[in-house]
């Protein structure tokens, strides 16, 4: 059997409508990981050792176990208890925790980086320790920690075809099934894999943009 | 004797870091409006004291009043921190190394605080900046970022971004001594000014002309002791102490060589 890329057109648009949710949801887990890693980070840096404590066991718990675990545990381990999550939230909500702790490490670092000199300026002013941190540390700590973060979000992108598992029907699992009805595995990989590659560029790109604008206040 | 209290009042101040005794039972009373300066060579506790007037540094021992209120005194951890906040904003300080804020435009770095703080509406705030920019010559910067600047022009946006706060009182401590010679001028030309408007200000600096110039009162600190004090021709003229003198005679011959 040869390649037959003339299939494809008449699985595109459920491919695309693939994308479309790989891309909803690494969005939605990109912005729980980023406003959820400061979060953390400040907690882990900063908030009483009872605070801290449990925080710390979840990082470990989420670091130390596989994110297709942490995501089956959450769909079908959840449900068992009572709480029905559907497969969307629960993608988010796994991918977003397990980057949640990867970004919190990247932050906490790039929090302790600023110049103590910073907060003390702030501090002479008036503010309290807490907006110091908000108005003045954490952001500075945000934009010099852009790039790596960027990086873990592309990751974030690639393991989002793990929520297939689960089945929200994004790019990998829509493929799946185009290949399914086609038995044509090779074309329609290939065409995933190409629309992974467009999107991670766009994302590259945006980031090379974000980077160049905080460039300018550095 | 004068029956008022001083308007800043330092008394038996003591500060150890460790086993380290950096201020050793310093008192120290400026009036309103006075503008003393403190120098000592590197070590002494000049920056000790200074940090400790805001409490950067806390005090170990002794009082530090800012007219009717005890800057340090002793509150359960909540209410200090609300009190200690309240008195900063009166206390202005300017760092050698100005800390402006990088992230922020000049603008920003002046209106942050005063928006905070004082609930300053956006046109109120920019109109403060405004004028404190102008005051110090900086208006044209309004937009820049601090990394835009020179050395010279940040430590003034760093004194607008003070005096912003409307404080009470102004710390410097070595405000030009991370300048190029020639930024130093624009720096102490905006202190002459603050001088002239009979701002209350304690100045660490190194340089002996400056100080001359504008200061009511001279504080030789050494070893985290006072040495010596008075007024300046007296001080930097005729001091009467042996390590005063032999400070001033090494720092001069620095300063030739
Ligand atoms: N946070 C700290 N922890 C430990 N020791 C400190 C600390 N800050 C200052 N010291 C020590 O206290 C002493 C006085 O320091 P301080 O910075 O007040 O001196 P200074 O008179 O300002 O000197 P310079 O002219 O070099 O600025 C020094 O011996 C210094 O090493
Ligand atoms: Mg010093």
């Amino acid at each position: 059997m040869g390649l037959d890329f003339s299939v494809i057109p008449k699985y595109l648009d459920i491919v695309l409508l693939g994308a479309l949710w790989t891309i909803a949801i690494t969005v939605c887990a990109a912005v729980v990981s980023f406003f959820g890693g400061i979060l953390l980070a400040v907690i882990a840096l900063f908030a009483p050792a009872l605070v801290r404590w449990p925080f710390r066991v979840f990082s470990f718990l989420f670091l130390g176990t596989p994110l297709l675990l942490q995501l089956f545990l959450i769909y079908f381990g959840l449900v068992q208890i009572g709480v029905d999550v559907p497969a969307f939230v629960a993608g988010v909500v796994g991918l977003g925790l397990h980057f949640v702790v990867y970004n919190s490490d990247l932050f906490q670092t790039s929090i302790l980086a600023v110049d103590k000199g910073q907060i003390e300026a702030a501090r002479t002013l008036g503010l309290s320790r807490w907006q110091a941190l908000r108005k003045v540390v954490v952001p500075q700590a945000v934009r010099d920690v852009i790039p790596p973060i960027g990086n873990n979000m592309i990751a974030l992108l690639k393991d989002s075809a793990l929520v297939s598992v689960i089945g929200v029907s994004e790019l990998t699992l829509s493929a799946q099934r185009a290949i399914g009805s086609t038995y044509r595995p090779f074309e329609f990989y290939v065409l995933v894999a190409a629309i992974y590659y467009i999107i991670n560029l766009v994302m590259e790109a945006v980031l090379r943009r974000v980077e160049r604008r905080i460039q300018a206040s550095k | 004797m004068s029956q008022q209290k001083p308007f800043i009042d330092i008394r038996h101040a003591k500060k150890s870091f460790g086993t380290l005794e950096v201020l050793k039972d310093i008192s120290l009373q400026v009036e309103r409006g006075q503008i003393v300066a403190i120098i000592g060579p590197s070590g002494s506790g000049k920056s000790t004291l200074l940090r400790a007037i805001n409490d950067l540094d806390p005090l170990t021992g002794g009082e530090i009043w800012l007219e009717d209120k005890q800057i340090n005194k002793s509150l359960p951890h909540r209410q200090y921190e609300k009190h200690i906040n309240e008195v900063r904003q009166e206390i202005g300080m300017v760092f050698q190394h100005f800390n402006l804020f990088p992230h922020l435009r000049v603008r920003e770095n002046v209106t942050l605080a005063p928006k905070m703080l004082k609930g300053l509406s956006d046109a109120e705030a920019n109109a403060l900046a405004e004028e404190q920019l102008t005051k110090v010559g900086m208006i044209e910067r309004i937009d820049y970022y601090p990394s835009q600047l020179s050395g010279g022009q940040k430590q003034r946006v760093a004194i607008a971004r003070a005096l912003a706060m409307k404080p009470k009182v102004m710390l410097f401590d070595e405000a030009t001594s991370a300048l190029d010679p020639e930024l130093v001028e624009e720096v102490n030309l905006v202190m002459k000014r603050l001088a002239e408007e009979h701002m209350t200000m304690i100045i660490v600096t190194h340089e002996m002309g400056f100080a001359e110039s504008v200061c009511d009162r001279v504080l030789f600190m050494d070893q985290g002791v006072v040495v010596e004090e008075g007024p300046p021709e007296v001080i930097f003229r005729n001091p009467k102490n042996e390590r005063t003198q032999n400070f001033l005679r090494k720092h001069l011959a620095g300063h030739k060589a």
